[in-house]
């Protein structure tokens, strides 16, 4: 009985490292713009066929092709931003969160499309000549990948941590986040942190998807789901703590697992949407969000 | 060293500003008094950049700063406390004062600003590594204050320094006001604390409904008939 609950455990952790990693890319762009980008889901799924192209076409090991990976999904970011997103930095608070809205459902849907002409509606996975290697500990199996995977996303997240708390420029989206008029006030261009997050954002998404499609597999409808999933972990982690956002995905990916093993797969999104429920009820500023000083 | 010219500015459907103009000289200490809603904070966010006004013009030493974004204005030597200081309350208090200086020029002169800063304030060295959420109203204050000083600016645009302090503090406020001015920062001051204001600057204008409807010395305004039945009564 044990045995099974423990490799339910591991499994739950290994995928919320990278519904953290996701998640973080999502609470960056909302934190920093109050862009809700509802296509940060399909975000991901192109940065999974990019991996996925880079090994079938050009036989890029996908480890070796994660930067290239962030680095095409740099430069679909600055697109991106330029192209649909810049025009709506002069907006009210809510009138950014409900265009940004549309924005991203829109771009979500010919994004989808496009996946569908380019790499069909078949699942498609990276398999690797390492891929079915698994770390055994104390009866519990660790596939490779997936503790690789793992582990990329924890020390990802670690330096933009870094970053974020002891960089001049980390410091400038922290303070961004909290006050963009004072922000502007301290001589920073606020227009050039908002590209920066929604590029941070649009890369960590690419990211994760490489990363799903190594250790898991990638499908063109993949991204409302992550959207989803991104958004929950976002609200449960509260905005403003990366570390904490990365607990708040181990936490989902363990939550979706465990239900899934007592009460079955179907039962997956509706602990999500329980949790986030629990969350929005009881602590709304997320399990590690601080309320305002 | 500042000329407001003519300016009419708004909020959407709202016109705030009639005709503002007024003007600061280098070294002075000008108030801007009147009650609330008057468009006081208005002018000073003219002045600085935030709102951008739909006529009139604002000079720094005779160039237009209308075409400027804000954080270009910082960096030419205008800096401005908004209301209630507005400081990072989820950053440390040094890395407010850090980012005070984030304009190039600035960062290149933090270690001899920070020290003034620090002289001019030591409650906030002896509080540098606190969350600036942990900080009581008048360090606040004082620490937004100090932010601005960072970037080395020459003109502070003060909005409501006093509001919401005990008295006390407010005298500790307006004297410290005094030495940054004797320092040569030139002032401009926006005050409800008509009183206090009058009495601390060489020159103000009053404000109302978005004009200017009086300018003169600190002590002549003190006895100009409408200002003393308005606010000192």
């Amino acid at each position: 009985m044990l045995a099974p609950i423990a490799q339910n455990l591991a499994f739950g952790i290994l995928v919320g490292g990278l519904y953290g990693i996701a998640a973080v890319g999502l609470s960056l762009v909302f934190g920093v713009t109050r862009f809700l980008n509802v296509s940060h889901g399909e975000l991901l799924m192109l940065g999974g066929y990019a991996g996925f192209w880079l090994y079938t076409l050009y036989h890029v090991d996908p480890f070796v092709g994660l930067p290239i990976v962030v680095l095409l999904m740099v430069v679909l970011g600055v697109i991106l931003y330029k192209l649909l997103f810049a025009g709506m930095v002069k907006y009210p608070e809510e009138t950014k969160v409900k265009n940004t809205l549309l924005v991203g459902f829109g771009l979500g849907l010919v994004l989808q499309n496009v996946a569908l002409r380019l790499w069909t509606a078949d699942d498609r996975g990276i398999t690797t000549t390492y891929s079915s290697q698994v770390i055994s500990l104390v009866g519990v199996r660790f596939p490779l990948v997936r503790v690789a995977s793992f582990v990329i996303a924890l020390v990802v997240l670690f330096a933009l941590h870094q970053f974020l708390q002891r960089t001049y420029t980390g410091k400038a989206i922290r303070a961004t986040v909290q006050d963009w008029e004072a922000a502007t006030l301290m001589a920073i261009d606020v227009q050039k942190v908002y590209l920066l997050a929604f590029v941070l954002g649009t890369a960590l998404a690419g990211m994760a998807g490489a990363l799903v499609s190594v250790g898991y597999s990638i499908q063109p409808n993949m991204g409302l789901e992550w959207t989803l999933i991104t958004l929950i972990v976002m609200v449960l982690g509260g905005l403003g703590s990366i570390m904490g956002t990365f607990v708040a995905g181990i936490i989902l990916g363990v939550a979706q697992s465990l239900t899934s093993f007592w009460l079955g797969g179907a039962y997956r999104d509706i602990v999500a949407l329980v949790l986030f429920l629990l969350v929005l009820i009881l602590r709304p500023q997320g399990l590690f969000g601080a309320k305002e000083g | 060293m500042l000329e407001v010219e003519r300016i009419d500015a708004g909020y959407k459907d709202l016109q705030a500003l009639w005709g503002v103009s007024l003007r600061v000289e280098e070294g002075e200490l000008v108030a801007l008094v009147g009650p609330n809603g008057a468009g006081k904070t208005t002018t000073l966010k003219v002045v600085s950049g935030l709102v951008k006004p739909t006529a009139g013009n604002v000079l720094l030493d005779g160039r237009s700063l209308l075409k400027e974004p804000p954080h270009r204005i910082v960096e030419m030597g205008i800096s401005q406390v908004l209301e209630g200081g507005r400081v990072f309350t989820g950053l440390t208090v040094m890395e407010n004062l850090e980012l005070g200086a984030f304009g190039m020029k600035a960062r290149k002169a933090k270690d001899q600003n920070l020290k003034r800063v620090f002289s001019l304030f030591p409650r906030l060295e002896e509080r540098k590594r606190q969350r600036a959420g942990t900080l009581s109203g008048g360090e606040r204050q004082m620490l937004a204050i100090g932010r601005a000083l960072m970037s080395n600016p020459r003109i502070l645009l003060l909005d409501e320094p006093s509001f919401g302090l005990a008295p006390l503090l407010v005298e500790q406020i307006f004297r410290m006001i005094t030495e940054i001015n004797k320092q040569g920062v030139t002032v401009l001051l926006v005050e409800q604390n008509v009183r206090a204001a009058l009495e601390l600057t060489q020159r103000a204008y009053v404000i109302e409904n978005g004009r200017i409807v009086g300018e003169g010395s600190g002590e002549a305004l003190l006895s100009f008939e409408s200002v003393r039945r308005a606010y000192l009564a």
